[in-house]
């Protein structure tokens, strides 16, 4: 009676062509409906109409790096990339001597990789303060030199890429301490500390930089006694530590409030001190949860740097300006911002992949 | 002897205070005076050294400068101006340029934003995958890189005035900016604006009515409908009860420069499309993260009760997401608003760019830098109160 019942089964059939494979993917993602088929035709044609001529300028009639600028402007509908060529050593360093440009060329190595030792977890010890240190000495022997037979090179030569890193890392480093104060005064049961805190942080994120790298630049000079003065870009420092600070303290004042108020009080219950109980207990924890905020401070703070061009500092931007200003080149803006706008966006970018990234990992452990 | 001070933490003993360092009231009270007293002192040390300073420079204090003539020119002002007024004067016409282009910027960027945010969370990929990359270029840019990119793009890539592009007639584009026809002077246009007063206020009356019925008998009405009709309506018939005028001022050439219409410098232009476009990113990231914050469920509910589609989206999903993206967006209103201050950098006569003039012509440094962060901080203040206010207006009401 087995004879009815068939014991070896039919081959798969295969699934209808819409429902799988390229077809269906175009139905469901591009033309679900009648108005997203409209949609998608419509930004077709938009590309169809901004892409060619936009890669017909960047690559296919492009000059390439060993154009000159008369040539250039014989044929201005392509990018003329020799103006990059003859003008980067500028754009990156500015006018550090030519001979020694080797030196911020190894700044900027040393502190990427700073940087990005730093994402790893791993190292997230005490003793990679130490590392830092250390680093950022090398840094300073190499841009002022003047030790080791290295030439001595005044801060007033400095530019392009490394300046734009030194003011957002020094900044963000001497700034960091500061905003924990200023966050916990925030945080605190003294009302007349908590006032202070307060008025300066709300006071410093209620204007914009510019008016605080002008206070640096004018005012400054008359705060200190007489005979005392500092440089333009020791001025500048000061101004952006002081703008990073009030930022930060608002990025770790959110950590702190994202500690249960139960910790507090088990540390009380301790009998542990209120500085034992911030360092052991609620910093540590607070500090975790406020490091995403804390990378997307520094991602602004990055981009801010570029407002030191307003006080004649000359960082990435600066020089990059400088150079277009040059009479035989001219007008090539488009290469110099593009050109420019790329190394911004690489180090900008990455860093908020990096802090979204961490986000998700410090969540981990908070889901369950 | 450690334990049995820390036993007594946190309880004074009857009588008042205690004069020792174990007691917290007493402890809190000497750290405090320590640290007011240290801010004084480094205060006191500051404006010691600026009076020094000042009287060995022989520069005079106060703003009683603000009354002299200024005597330099500004590009676009919103009120009469010229070199011959105040400086008071040129400051007040930096902050009418600063609130030009912060509340022209501040809409636009929401309208950009907001269907970029949308477009974000769109079932169509091509539309997704262009509207993340927009985002995700702009925002990785330093703004002030942009404006320069937008202002270098007018004022070297356009042709120069003789040359004008004439895209559509009557508009010119050059490096002077975009010069566009505008209507010839006429009184049925305040008659329009009277109009669209009043129909304002007649829409706000039919709304409030219409809430008032509804809550009272159920019956709904079209308020909204009737609010756009009125709005939309009363403007038109007033246009045309004043006999309909088409004249316009279109601009001509004439020598080196355009006259007639009006006109858009290019450091207009570059400061609000660069703050606008950047800021749009931002607003973008804000609804989307709002939009996803409601549950879908919230959406599921609402259809099983029977609310059709537009009523779902108004009295169920928008509430609730707006409640995620008030607070975040307040600060990118904030950010746009300080971000003007940019326009120093490529010419606009912001209101720090005059303050700027003023303290090089004056040596007014003190004052001049005050005027512009006590500008900004009630600037700022007026939009966190705004903004508070409505955000209190759509928390969640708990029980």
């Amino acid at each position: 009676m087995t004879d009815n019942v068939q014991s070896v089964g039919l081959p798969d059939e295969r699934p209808p062509a819409n429902t799988v494979g390229p077809i269906a993917w175009l139905r469901n993602n591009l033309f679900n409906s009648w108005y997203n088929a409209i949609l998608t035709v419509l930004v077709l044609g938009l590309l169809a109409s901004a892409i060619p001529p936009f890669a017909n300028w960047l690559l296919i009639r492009a000059h390439g790096f060993d154009a000159t600028s008369t040539v250039c402007r014989q044929d201005a509908g392509g990018a003329c990339w020799g103006f990059i060529s003859e003008k980067l050593r500028f754009i990156m360093f500015g006018m550090f001597p030519w001979d020694e440009q080797w030196r911020p060329l190894v700044t900027i190595g040393v502190f990427i990789a700073l940087l990005v030792a730093s994402c790893d977890r791993r190292f997230w010890k005490p003793w990679f303060g130490l590392v830092w240190a250390a680093g950022l000495a090398l840094v300073a022997i190499l841009m002022w030199g003047g030790v080791f037979g290295l030439t001595y090179v005044e801060n007033t030569l400095w530019g392009g890429l490394p300046l734009t890193i030194i003011l957002s890392v020094i900044g963000l480093a001497v700034a960091f301490p500061v905003s924990i104060l200023l966050a916990l005064g925030r945080r605190s049961n003294m009302p007349a500390v908590k006032v202070l805190c307060v008025t300066y942080i709300e006071l410093i994120r209620g204007v914009p930089l510019i008016s605080l790298l002008f206070m640096a630049s004018v005012m400054l000079p008359l705060f200190l006694p007489n005979g005392v003065s500092i440089d333009k870009l020791l001025r500048a420092q000061i101004a952006f530590i002081m703008f990073a600070a009030a930022y930060m303290a608002e990025a770790i004042r959110g950590g702190l409030q994202a500690i249960p108020k139960g910790q507090y009080e088990a540390a009380d219950g301790l009998g542990l001190g209120y500085w034992q109980k911030m360092r052991k207990i609620i910093l540590p924890q607070a500090l975790a949860v406020a490091i995403p905020p804390l990378v997307n401070t520094f991602i602004s703070f990055f981009k801010d740097t570029s407002l030191v061009i307003i006080i004649g500092l000359y960082d990435l931007l600066g020089t990059a300006k400088a150079a277009l200003s040059d009479p035989s080149w001219r007008g090539f803006y488009r290469e110099a911002y593009l050109f420019i706008g790329v190394i911004y966006w690489i180090f900008c970018f990455s860093m908020s992949k990096y802090s979204q990234k961490l986000e998700r990992d410090l969540n981990r452990g908070h889901r369950r | 002897m450690a334990t049995e001070t820390r036993t007594t933490q946190g309880a004074p003993p009857p009588g008042g205070i205690s004069f020792s360092l174990s007691d917290p009231t007493f402890r809190a009270i000497v750290y405090q005076i320590l640290v007011v007293g240290a801010v004084v002192l480094v205060g006191w040390f500051l404006i010691s050294n600026t009076l020094d300073n000042l009287a060995r420079r022989s520069i005079a204090t106060g703003y009683d400068f603000l009354g002299r003539e200024a005597a330099f020119g500004i590009g676009e002002s919103l009120i009469d101006y010229s070199p011959k007024d105040s400086y008071g004067r040129a400051f007040l016409v930096g902050v009418l340029n600063t609130l030009k282009v912060s509340i022209i910027g501040v809409l636009l960027a929401t309208i950009i934003g907001t269907v970029i945010g949308v477009a974000r969370l769109s079932s169509n990929w091509l539309i997704a995958k262009l509207a993340s990359t927009y985002v995700e270029i702009i925002r990785n840019i330093p703004p002030l890189l942009q404006l320069f990119f937008w202002y270098a793009l007018v004022s070297d890539g356009l042709p120069p005035v003789r040359q004008a592009l004439n895209p559509i007639p009557g508009v010119f584009l050059s490096q002077r900016g975009l010069r566009v026809p505008t209507p010839a002077p006429d009184p049925v246009w305040a008659n329009m604006g009277i109009a669209l007063l009043v129909a304002i206020v007649a829409a706000w009356g039919v709304s409030r009515w219409a809430r008032a019925r509804q809550a009272r008998t159920g019956q709904p009405f079209p308020a909204g409908w009737t609010g756009l009709g009125l709005i939309v309506g009363l403007p038109v018939l007033t246009w045309l009860a004043g006999g309909a005028p088409l004249a316009m001022d279109v601009p001509k050439l004439t020598g080196f420069n355009f006259t007639g219409g009006a006109a858009i410098s290019p450091e207009f232009f570059a400061i609000l499309t660069g703050l606008t476009l950047y800021t749009a990113a931002f607003i973008a990231e804000v609804v989307r993260s709002g939009i996803k914050a409601v549950n879908w469920g919230q959406t599921e509910a609402a259809r099983a009760l029977g609310l059709p589609g537009s009523p779902t989206l108004r009295l169920v999903i928008l509430p609730q997401a707006l409640r995620v993206i008030v607070p975040p967006l307040t600060s990118q209103y904030l950010n746009l608003t300080k971000n003007s201050s940019l326009a120093l950098a490529i010419g606009y006569p912001d209101l720090v760019s005059i303050a700027n003039t003023t303290l090089n012509q004056t040596g007014q440094a003190i004052e001049g830098v005050t005027m512009i962060m006590g500008t900004y901080l009630v600037i700022s203040l007026s939009i966190s109160i705004f903004m508070n206010w409505y955000n209190k207006r759509i928390a969640l009401v708990e029980r």
